[in-house]
């Protein structure tokens, strides 16, 4: 008779939600004990005898080799760091035309105040594009990941404590609002300051993941659902790219585009950056907030 | 400015909007937007191709209004939107052949999901092939790290999953080598588009100042690329991932995505560093040395597997081993010889995967090779297409594996001392590939161990059949036409 093997009975199982993704652990069925889960158990069910002496001298053998290999490496990227140019000094190789267009006429060709909005989303605006669908490309695999037909329970017992917090809720009525509209002025400054799309939309993710603390899932699930938030993010997504392709369009081709850069400190200026800010935005807060939905209750 | 230039822009921002417009679909309208944007990048990318080689002139494509070195660019040169074409295409003919078991394996519910990967998997392709910026190759290389990891897991198997995770981490390990590739690089250049950093890189080598960085980034790039693409001793999370994963998503992920960091490794050996620095640098003698290991190594495991799909990953290892050998041996021949492989491998890999499963389903879902004899009398068509894929892999005549050998076989002749381990080992690895292969299609037209099951006829089963039969035909017509072909792989190599 065979014994029971947990790993290979999950290995064999259709269905990855054995695995609980949250804190990385097994969810076995009750009938089995998890204490018998050990290293050592399994090895001794799944491997035959031969297996099982390869591995144990395979296991000593590794971190003698790890650690020369490490050392090799670091050894080497040491040597490498320090023949590069010394940091600080006015000769290194990255102070050169390119930086110097950036920063000096950046103002007059991209109309962004601030030199970064201007190289990230007009000098270098495809790598900005890229980056923003990284984004997008990493909600879908959570989304492949986690996302399941079967309804799971909703872990009670982080809600239920911090439901029951009267001082975390006090304090999330004043802050989220503020958090939330700073958030708003980092977007819409992004142009004119420090600040844009990324740290702005964080900011605002922050807020609403304060908010799903403190008063839970249910009351921003009115606003934000799983429908809601794909039609959100693909509507800024699709804006982006378009946009994106208009402008990349004209520029390849020689033509003007309808877009000025406006005054310079004006907020409505700088062309296509301010809205590209805002769908940059949206997409990031919705990231944020629906990755700690994913892993907090597998979905949005 | 011909109109057919902006085709590269237009095919990449498509691509990324149907991701996100498949986001919100249900499967079946997302499959067929999958399915129309493949074949049309397909078609925008062939026009330019004729564009191109009518003119016979490299174009540089501004993204916005900067020339380098301040903006994003593309370049088309002959070889691009080749590759970029023969990639979509068999994109298409991937998704059309595993319809059916992709039907099995995705859920209801996420179905859409997978062809939400599959677009932004293209996207990724394509920049990769057409860029001229590193930076932005790297920003799209994350994106095809995460679409293709989601592909392989939106199969939930538990052993899909822990194939899935053993891919990340390396995945991982090697996208963060290249970016530290690329730091250095900057570090010394100040520059992250392909044309200036190539002057700077030359400058510097010529005058020998900051040696080391450039040699440390030419190794962190190159195994950044090598540990993603599955070079010999990275190539343990092949079998797993190829063999557990639908049949599509094996095809897509041996035959296009790692073709894909290949083909941007061999664009950055001649637009980054330039072939002289990396040729004298020594890597490639490194790159020789595991491509050769890995072609014997990946034949020896994938004849003692006695499971077919991982029997075929590993013989997609060997494979990878021959491009690499190909970028050892030489700029010149031995490149081309390493491009002509890429596309023997793209056309080839992905029918033998969708053979091999049809032959499963035949044997009742048992993919052990005892289960299978005999199985190919039950689907003819699908014996067939393995059979054509085998021959192309053992390199008979009249298959495009046959030329990639003979590329192989020529490019050594002119390295002077890498002459005769290239020869031994191509020998060698042939008769390797002809052992588990021949053994292969001589188990599936065995003789029928238990009743036979019925024969399954092609009408059942139309988009396999155009699928396998595209990709035989491809095979073949290239395999028995293949001067015309290597003609342009040279044309575009002097044009790179």
């Amino acid at each position: 008779m065979k014994k029971p093997n947990n790993l290979r009975d999950w290995l064999s199982q259709w269905d990855a939600g054995a695995f609980n993704f949250t804190d990385m652990s097994f969810r076995l069925p009750r009938a089995q004990k998890p204490e018998a889960y050990t290293d050592r158990a399994w090895e001794r069910e799944l491997l035959p005898e031969i297996e099982q002496k390869e591995l144990r001298a395979y296991q000593r053998l590794y971190p003698v080799l790890a650690a020369l290999l490490c050392t090799v490496i670091i050894v080497f990227l040491l040597l490498t760091v320090a023949a590069l140019p010394a940091f600080g000094s006015d000769s290194v190789p990255t102070i050169n035309e390119v930086t110097r267009r950036y920063l000096e006429h950046g103002l007059s060709e991209t109309g962004a105040v601030n030199a970064v909005a201007g190289m990230i989303l007009d000098y270098r605006a495809f790598d900005t594009l890229g980056e923003s669908h990284v984004l997008f490309t990493a909600v879908a695999a959570v989304l492949v990941l986690l996302l399941s037909a079967k309804e799971r329970p909703e872990p009670r017992a982080l809600a239920d404590i911090t439901r029951a917090d009267p001082i975390l809720r006090a304090t999330a009525r004043v802050i989220v609002p503020a958090a939330i509209l700073y958030g708003i002025y980092v977007i819409f400054n992004g142009h004119l300051g420090p600040g844009g799309g990324f740290s702005g939309g964080a900011v605002i993710g922050g807020a609403l993941i304060l908010y799903a603390i403190a008063f839970g899932f249910e009351k921003l699930e009115k606003v934000l659902n799983l429908r809601i938030y794909r039609i959100v993010v693909a509507c800024a997504l699709c804006f982006y790219s378009a946009a994106k392709c208009y402008s990349f369009y004209c520029g390849a081709n020689h033509l003007e585009t309808i877009f000025r850069t406006g005054t310079p400190g004006a907020i409505f200026s700088a062309g296509l950056i301010l809205p590209l800010n805002i769908a940059v935005g949206i997409v990031v807060a919705c990231t944020m907030y629906g990755f700690y939905s994913l892993f907090q209750r597998g979905r949005i | 400015m011909n109109f057919s230039v902006n085709f590269p822009l237009f095919s990449v921002v498509l691509c990324l909007m149907s991701a996100v417009i498949s986001c919100v679909l249900p499967g079946r309208a997302a499959r067929r937007l999958s399915l129309v944007l493949s074949l049309a990048v397909s078609i925008t990318s062939g026009m330019l191709f004729a564009h191109i080689l009518r003119t016979d002139q490299a174009v540089t494509y501004l993204m916005g209004h900067y020339p380098h070195p301040w903006g994003n660019e593309l370049r088309i040169s002959l070889l691009e939107p080749l590759f970029a074409m023969a990639f979509s295409a068999v994109l298409f003919l991937c998704l059309l052949g595993g319809r059916k078991h992709l039907a099995e394996d995705l859920e209801p519910a996420k179905s859409n999901l997978y062809y939400v990967m599959a677009d932004l998997v293209l996207s990724a392709l394509l920049v990769l092939v057409y860029t001229n910026d590193i930076f932005t190759g790297y920003v799209f290389i994350e994106i095809c790290t995460l679409s293709s990891c989601g592909l392989l897991m939106i199969r939930q198997w538990g052993r899909t999953t822990l194939a899935s995770v053993r891919y990340l981490i390396f995945s991982l390990l090697g996208s963060g080598l290249f970016l530290l590739g690329v730091v250095l690089l900057y570090n010394v250049t100040g520059h992250l588009l392909m044309p200036d950093l190539r002057l700077s890189v030359s400058e510097l080598w010529a005058n020998g100042r900051y040696t080391l960085p450039i040699t440390a980034a030419i190794c962190l790039i190159t195994v950044g690329i090598a540990v993603k693409s599955g070079l010999f001793p990275f190539h343990f999370w092949m079998p797993d991932t190829y063999g557990y994963a639908t049949p599509s998503s094996s095809g897509i992920l041996s035959g296009l995505i790692s073709k894909g960091y290949i083909f941007f490794l061999i664009k950055i050996i001649f637009d980054v560093f330039g072939t002289n620095v990396f040729y004298e640098s020594g890597v490639h003698n490194v790159l020789f040395a595991f491509g050769a290991m890995g072609i014997v190594v990946g034949s020896v495991s994938a004849m003692r597997e006695n499971d077919i799909f991982r029997m075929i990953a590993y013989s997609s290892a060997a494979q990878i081993g021959y491009i690499y050998l190909g970028i050892g041996i030489s700029p010149e021949a031995g490149i081309l010889a390493a491009l002509f492989h890429i596309l023997t491998h793209a056309v080839t890999k992905p029918p033998l995967f969708l053979a091999a499963a049809r032959l499963c389903d035949v044997a009742g879902g048992k993919k052990r090779f005892a289960d299978l004899q005999g199985a190919a009398w039950s689907n003819h068509l699908a014996g067939a297409a393995f059979t054509a894929g085998a021959f192309s892999m053992i390199g008979l005549p009249l298959t495009m594996g046959f030329i990639s050998k003979y590329l192989f076989a020529l490019s050594a002749f002119r390295a002077n001392i890498k002459m005769v381990p290239t020869l031994i080992i191509l020998a060698l690895s042939t008769v390797l590939n002809t052992l588990y292969f021949a053994r292969t299609v001589l188990r599936i037209y065995g003789h029928p161990s238990g009743t036979p099951a019925g024969v399954m006829p092609v009408r059942k089963q139309r988009s396999y059949a155009a699928a396998a039969i595209l990709f035989a035909v491809f095979n073949f017509a290239a395999g028995v036409a293949a001067s015309p072909l290597i003609d342009i792989l040279e044309r575009g190599l002097a044009m790179f």
